[in-house]
Formats: structure tokens, C-alpha cells, sequence
């Protein structure tokens, strides 16, 4: 608390009402309280105007792209009403986009999340070399993902490294890229050997973060190892479990490096998800006010997942307070 | 004080911009122009020839400040050029590849060239070659200028060939072997005896399936009509076209199948079909090589040529002072030079003595006998309006081609029956 022989002499100018003499029964209109949140507005400025010039302002210009028609090469922008959300509906592409969306999403998501915490679990071991296993699990987080993409490339062609390696047991292996499931299977392993790092250390620091007396007890209780597991860590790391959820969420429906480097959609369209269909339309095929309305979509199932996980986090994730 | 000495500069600063603009309105010419042109070559020779040519230019034309020539990605280059043009930083000049022709000419984003190169003394324009501005003529209006027309040709390594106990490939020509049914055969047999590849059509890669004109045009079979409104996928030519290929992919092995890589050039193949733009790779090659025609086929012989052109982009900020400088960077003079890299469509310097500069590692016979009638006769590849949905959908419907036990008629007709709605647009 502040007491006035503590208040800087500018300050108690402030809250004075400025130079002169408190004028009486005229509140002074720079007061202590407006000073701090004049303060507070400008340490928030920077990120405020990121987010407007970088998020807000492209939002409403895709907004306002979807109802038009862009030739780019002709120069001309049309208005054209909802013809590009009446396109959406006809389009015979977006549903099999959207499935091999949710496939990628899916697929992605379970694996990732469970390899994670199989992981995290094994690196939580007080044994000599852990570090190192924790930093190898880790290492691909940081490797540029183009470059990781273009070295699984090389290895899951048809007379790449993997199926060589098959090839010395007696397997043929499948032509990796070429074929529609593996290749949807492909492309999630990929993403899955790229991130799954990133959760795991999530998932250790949740671990260490477990009072260790509640095993203790437990174990005086009699409880078994797995009992101690569903009981107990699942709960207390469940915040960590929505936050790795709704992080591998979001990221698995913005995949795009990967679709593009490995299989550019194919075969067919079987690993054309959502991100990429949208570049396709937008900057492949000069469909901007298209690819605007796609973009939408991609916002409204994003958000609405997000909205989901957080709704339903009141079911199943425990909060200590 | 202070506020009515900045209102007073401001307002002097107003009053000379407006001077100037008033200025600028009468004068004829532009002034202080600085042009860019996108290129995907970053090749130092070429930039070298380029830089030259410019410096002459700006040396002619003290209006002209500068002349750069911006490098882009060789994939994704027209997607990088749209961008640059929806955001408002439309290059002046630009190189455009064939495919994407039909949609930079058709839709009025080239500025008409022959105008200006009519009447630019000296430029011959005459003697530009007809079937080489075939592609990029508008209501008989030059919209770019066909810089490079360069033919398809199938390169063959003896080494391979004798390896497999088979003749050179300029004996099999002299025999009357040289088509394509000798090709897949000894392809498959160089495949099952020494490991090699057969054949192989470079940068298809069974997604660029414009490629495949290289051989489907043996057939006499064309992706779709003149008038490019109805698809010839399923024509009786197309499928045996395609089922020789497939055959020579998946069931025979004469050209290395989906997900296969096999580098003629670091060789690894009997043969490759690509452009002679690519000889200079064997400049080094550890074996005994040959250039020769692509092979017949049963509709008899044939040639193709990949080309690309420059324009003038019309939403450029100086198309009038681009289009006077893309006159002298391709006038008669410059384009001798020109040759040196790039075959060119100049007929009075189409010749093996002007092409032998550019090719070093190619003989004036080979030149003679197969690149120089290939340019003059050669088609240019697949191309048309919407290039990219269009390319895009029959990528994606021919995907289904590629597999052992593929139904190939009813693929074609797959084909077709995605592009037919994008070709009667």
C-alpha cells in the first residue's frame, strides 16, 4: 500500500489534477488508477497490434475474398455473392477431402498422443543415460521440417532405405507413397516421428509435477502399479493431456509441408486434406475467392473442435483447486 | 509557429509533387525506370549474357535506370509469379512456360508485342519462326516472345547396350529398329539382365504426365481436341498408346515403375527421353553415349519440343518501356548471343553451325540430323486454358493407371470424364 509521503512527486501531481492546487470538488482526470492502466495498454500494445495487423486483418479480408471472384491474371475482382459457398456445396472434392482430413487428424492424434506418453513414461526412469534418450526423442522437434520430410521421401520410395531394409528379412514392402492407404499411413508417421517429441516433454515435466506423497500413499494403500497409474498420474496430468489434445488437434488439420514434399495429395486424392486442397484451389489453380471459403471452413471446424475440448475438458479433466 | 511552418512545408512539398506529376503527365516517355523480369534460371552464364544485354540497353536509354532479373524457384515459379502479381508486385517482364500459355494469353495479361517489334528498326520480324509463336499468338498478336524451343530427343548408353548383348543405338537405327517397340523390348531385357533401367522419360516422375507426349504422339493420340473441348483420353490412339506404357512400367519393367528412381545421366538407364538442354550433364559421362530422334511409333515418326517465352505483363508499372527493351534484348544481334543457351526461333540462325556453341558436348552431325528437324517439325507439348485444374485433374485420375492390374480404357475414360466439365468452361 502506498502511502502519499511514498508517492513520486509526479505522480502525486497526477492524482492532484496536474500543476495547480487540487482544485476542490474536481476530480483529477489523470488519476493513479488510469495511469496504470494507460501503462498496462501499452505494454500490451505490441502484441495487441500483431494480433490485429497479422490474425484479425487477414481473417476479414478472407471473409471478404470469399465473396468474390479474383482473376488474378486478368486484374479484375468480382463481387459475386455466396456463388463461392454454393461452389463448396457442389464441389464432389470436399467430402473426400474432409475424410482424408479426419483420417490425417485421427490417425495423428491417437498415435501421437499414445506414443507420447509410452515415451514419457519409459524417459521417466531415474537410469544413467536418460538424458541422451531424451534428447535423441527430441532432436527431430528442432530439425527443419522440409528437410526431415525430403530424407523420409528418399526412404519410403519403392527402392528406398525402408523397403531395402525388408528386403533383407524376405519382405517386399509396399510402394509406400504410391499406394492410397499406405501412403495416408505414411505421411502420419512422418508428422508423428516429427512432433511426438514435443508432447512427450510435455508429458515428463506433468509426470514430475505429481506430488510423489499420493503414490506413496498409495502404494501403503495397496494399490498395483496400474491402479497408481489410472487413479492417480492420469488424473493429475489430465491438463496436460488437453493441452497436448487440443495442440495435435490443431496442428494435424494445418499439415501441408508434408502432403506437398511426399505425395502433392496423391494417389489420387487420397492425401488431399483440407490445407492443401485450399493452396490447390488458391495458388495452384488462381482460385482465391474459392480458396477464401475453404479457408473458412478450415476456421469454423478448428474453432468448433477447440470449443468442443474445452467444453467437455469440465468431464474429464481434473483441476487440484 | 511550429504548426504553421510544418503546414507551409507540407504544402510546398504538395505543390512540387504536384509540379512533378504535371511533369511527368507531359513528358511522352517514362523516366527513372527501373524494370525487373522473373527468370527460373540461376544459372551464372545466362545471368552473365542477360546483365550484358542490359547494361547495353540502359547504356542506349538513360530513362532506364536499371534491369533486374529476378531468379525464382523452377518449381512453383508461376504460382511465385501470381502472387507477385495478386500483390500488386507484378514483374514488368516475365518467362512463361508453355503449359501456363493459354491462361497468361488468353486472359489479356501480356501486352502485344508485335506492334512494337514491328516497328523496331531492324528487329526482322519476319523472321521469327510461325510454328514457334504458334503458342502464344492472340488474334495475331505476338503476346511473348518463344526465347527457347527446345526438342524432346532419346539418349542412349552404348555400355548399357553392349552389356546386354545389344547392338549401339546408332546400329539399331541403321537397321531400321529405332522405334518403340525395340525399345521396350530391349528396356525390359537390360532391366531383367543387368539391373539397370530400360527406358526412362525424365521429369514424368507418374505425376508431370505431360511427358508422356513424348511417346503417346508415336500413336498419333492427343490429350484432347484442336479446339480443346473435348477430351481424347479415351481415344483408341491414347489407349494403346497408354497400354504400352503401362505394360513397359508394370508388367514388363522396361521403364523403371512408380516411386523407382533411375538417373540416365549418372548411368543408371539404357535410355532417357529428355531435352538437349540436358546434354551438357554427360560433358563428364563414364560411358559411351548417343543422341538420337525419338524412336517411331506405330503412326510413324514424330518430334516434340518444350518451349518458353517471355512477355510483357500488362500490370506491370512500365509495359511500354518492358516491351521496347524485350525488342532489343531478342533483335537479331542478341539473339545469335541468346543461342548460345537457348535454341532459338529465329529462322536465319536455326542452324547446327549456331546451335553447335550452345551444345559443346553434341557433334554438327547430331545436331544436323536430329535437333535442328526436330525444332523445325517438332509439336509443342500439351497445353491449354486452366492449365493448372486441368493438369491437376488428370493427375490425380491417372494415379489409378499405375498399379499392375489396372483397367486402362476405364481409367482413360476416368480421365475424361473429370476433364470434360473443365474443358467445355
Amino acid at each position: 500500500m502506498f502511502l502519499e509521503s511514498q508517492v513520486p512527486p509526479d505522480r502525486a501531481s497526477a492524482r492532484s489534477g496536474g500543476t495547480g492546487p487540487l482544485s476542490p470538488g474536481r476530480r483529477p482526470w489523470l488519476t493513479f488508477r488510469r495511469q496504470d492502466n494507460i501503462a498496462g495498454y501499452l505494454f500490451i500494445a505490441p502484441q495487441f497490434l500483431g494480433v490485429i495487423l497479422f490474425v484479425i486483418v487477414p481473417l476479414a479480408l478472407v471473409g471478404y475474398y470469399s465473396f468474390h471472384e479474383w482473376d488474378i491474371l486478368g486484374g479484375t475482382f468480382t463481387f459475386v455473392g455466396l456463388e463461392n459457398f454454393e461452389t463448396l456445396l457442389s464441389d464432389p472434392q470436399v467430402v473426400p477431402v474432409i475424410q482424408a482430413t479426419a483420417a490425417f487428424s485421427v490417425g495423428l492424434v491417437i498415435f501421437n498422443i499414445s506414443l507420447a506418453l509410452f515415451l514419457a513414461i519409459l524417459l521417466n526412469q531415474k537410469v544413467q543415460g536418460m538424458v541422451f534418450f531424451r534428447t535423441l526423442f527430441f532432436s527431430p522437434v528442432v530439425v527443419s521440417l522440409v528437410a526431415w520430410t525430403i530424407v523420409w521421401g528418399f526412404l519410403l520410395q519403392d527402392n528406398g532405405g525402408i523397403n531395402g531394409i525388408l528386403s533383407i528379412f524376405g519382405v517386399e514392402g509396399p510402394n509406400w507413397l504410391r499406394e492410397g492407404p499406405t501412403a495416408m499411413a505414411s505421411v502420419i508417421v512422418v508428422q508423428l516421428f516429427k512432433n511426438v517429441g514435443l508432447n512427450m516433454v510435455l508429458f515428463l515435466a506433468a509426470f514430475q509435477s505429481v506430488p510423489t506423497e499420493l503414490y506413496e500413499a498409495a502404494r501403503v494403500d495397496g494399490a498395483s502399479r496400474a491402479r497408481i497409474f489410472r487413479s492417480i498420474t492420469i488424473p493429475l496430468i489430465s491438463p496436460t493431456i488437453l493441452l497436448t489434445l487440443i495442440i495435435t488437434i490443431v496442428g494435424s488439420l494445418q499439415v501441408f509441408a508434408q502432403i506437398s514434399v511426399l505425395t502433392q495429395g496423391g494417389p489420387g486424392n487420397s492425401t488431399t486434406v483440407l490445407v492443401y486442397y485450399l493452396y490447390q484451389q488458391a495458388f495452384l489453380f488462381g482460385r482465391f475467392g474459392y480458396g477464401s471459403t475453404l479457408a473458412i471452413v478450415l476456421f469454423i471446424i478448428v474453432l468448433v473442435l477447440t470449443i468442443a475440448q474445452w467444453q467437455l475438458r469440465k468431464k474429464w479433466v481434473f483441476y487440484e483447486n | 509557429m511550429r504548426s504553421a511552418k510544418l503546414l507551409s512545408a507540407t504544402g510546398m512539398l504538395a505543390a512540387s509533387v504536384l509540379a512533378l506529376s504535371a511533369c511527368a503527365a507531359a513528358e511522352p516517355e517514362a523516366t527513372d525506370v527501373d524494370l525487373r523480369m522473373t527468370i527460373w534460371s540461376a544459372n551464372e552464364a545466362h545471368l552473365e549474357l542477360f546483365n550484358g544485354i542490359a547494361d547495353a540497353y540502359i547504356a542506349e536509354n538513360p530513362n532506364v535506370n536499371s534491369i533486374t532479373f529476378e531468379t525464382l524457384p523452377f518449381d512453383g515459379y508461376t504460382t511465385t509469379l501470381t502472387t507477385q502479381i495478386a500483390g500488386g508486385d507484378a514483374p514488368d517482364l516475365a518467362w512463361i512456360f508453355e503449359n501456363t500459355a493459354p491462361d497468361f494469353v488468353l486472359s489479356e495479361a501480356l501486352v502485344d508485342l508485335s506492334d512494337t517489334f514491328s516497328a523496331t528498326d531492324g528487329y526482322e520480324f519476319d523472321d521469327i519462326s510461325p510454328a514457334a509463336s504458334q503458342l502464344w499468338l492472340r488474334d495475331g498478336g505476338l503476346r511473348a516472345y518463344p526465347f527457347s524451343t527446345s526438342p524432346f530427343v532419346m539418349f542412349a548408353n552404348d555400355d548399357i547396350l553392349a552389356a546386354a548383348g545389344y547392338p549401339r543405338a546408332a546400329d539399331l537405327q541403321a537397321a531400321g529398329d529405332w522405334n518403340w517397340d525395340t525399345i521396350a523390348a530391349i528396356g525390359a531385357d537390360v532391366s531383367a539382365s543387368t539391373g539397370d533401367a530400360g527406358f526412362v522419360i525424365r521429369d514424368f516422375e507418374y505425376t508431370n504426365w505431360r511427358f508422356l507426349s513424348t511417346i503417346w504422339k508415336g500413336w498419333g493420340a492427343s490429350p484432347w481436341s484442336a479446339d480443346q473441348t473435348t477430351c481424347e483420353f479415351d481415344s483408341p490412339e491414347m489407349v494403346d498408346a497408354m497400354t504400352f506404357i503401362h505394360n513397359a512400367a508394370l508388367n514388363t519393367g522396361a521403364m523403371p515403375g512408380p516411386g523407382t528412381t533411375a538417373d540416365f545421366f549418372a548411368g543408371e538407364a539404357a535410355f532417357t527421353v529428355t531435352q538437349i538442354s540436358r546434354a551438357g550433364l554427360l560433358a563428364e559421362a563414364g560411358f559411351e553415349w548417343n543422341l538420337l530422334p525419338l524412336p517411331a511409333g506405330p503412326a510413324g515418326d514424330y518430334s516434340v519440343v518444350g518451349q518458353a517465352g517471355i512477355g510483357v505483363i500488362a500490370q506491370g508499372e512500365n509495359p511500354e518501356v518492358a516491351a521496347d527493351f524485350l525488342a532489343y534484348f531478342s533483335n537479331p544481334s542478341n539473339s545469335v548471343s541468346l543461342a548460345q543457351f537457348f535454341p532459338p526461333p529465329r529462322e536465319s540462325i536455326l542452324n547446327a553451325e549456331t546451335l553447335s556453341a550452345a551444345n559443346p558436348v553434341l557433334s554438327v552431325e547430331q545436331l544436323k540430323s536430329v535437333v535442328v528437324p526436330a525444332i523445325t517439325t517438332g509439336e509443342v507439348q500439351p497445353a491449354i486454358r486452366d492449365s493448372a485444374r486441368v493438369e491437376q485433374a488428370v493427375r490425380v485420375a491417372l494415379d489409378a493407371m499405375w498399379v499392375a492390374d489396372a483397367d486402362v480404357p476405364s481409367v482413360l475414360a476416368s480421365v475424361c470424364e473429370a476433364i470434360n466439365p473443365l474443358l467445355v468452361d
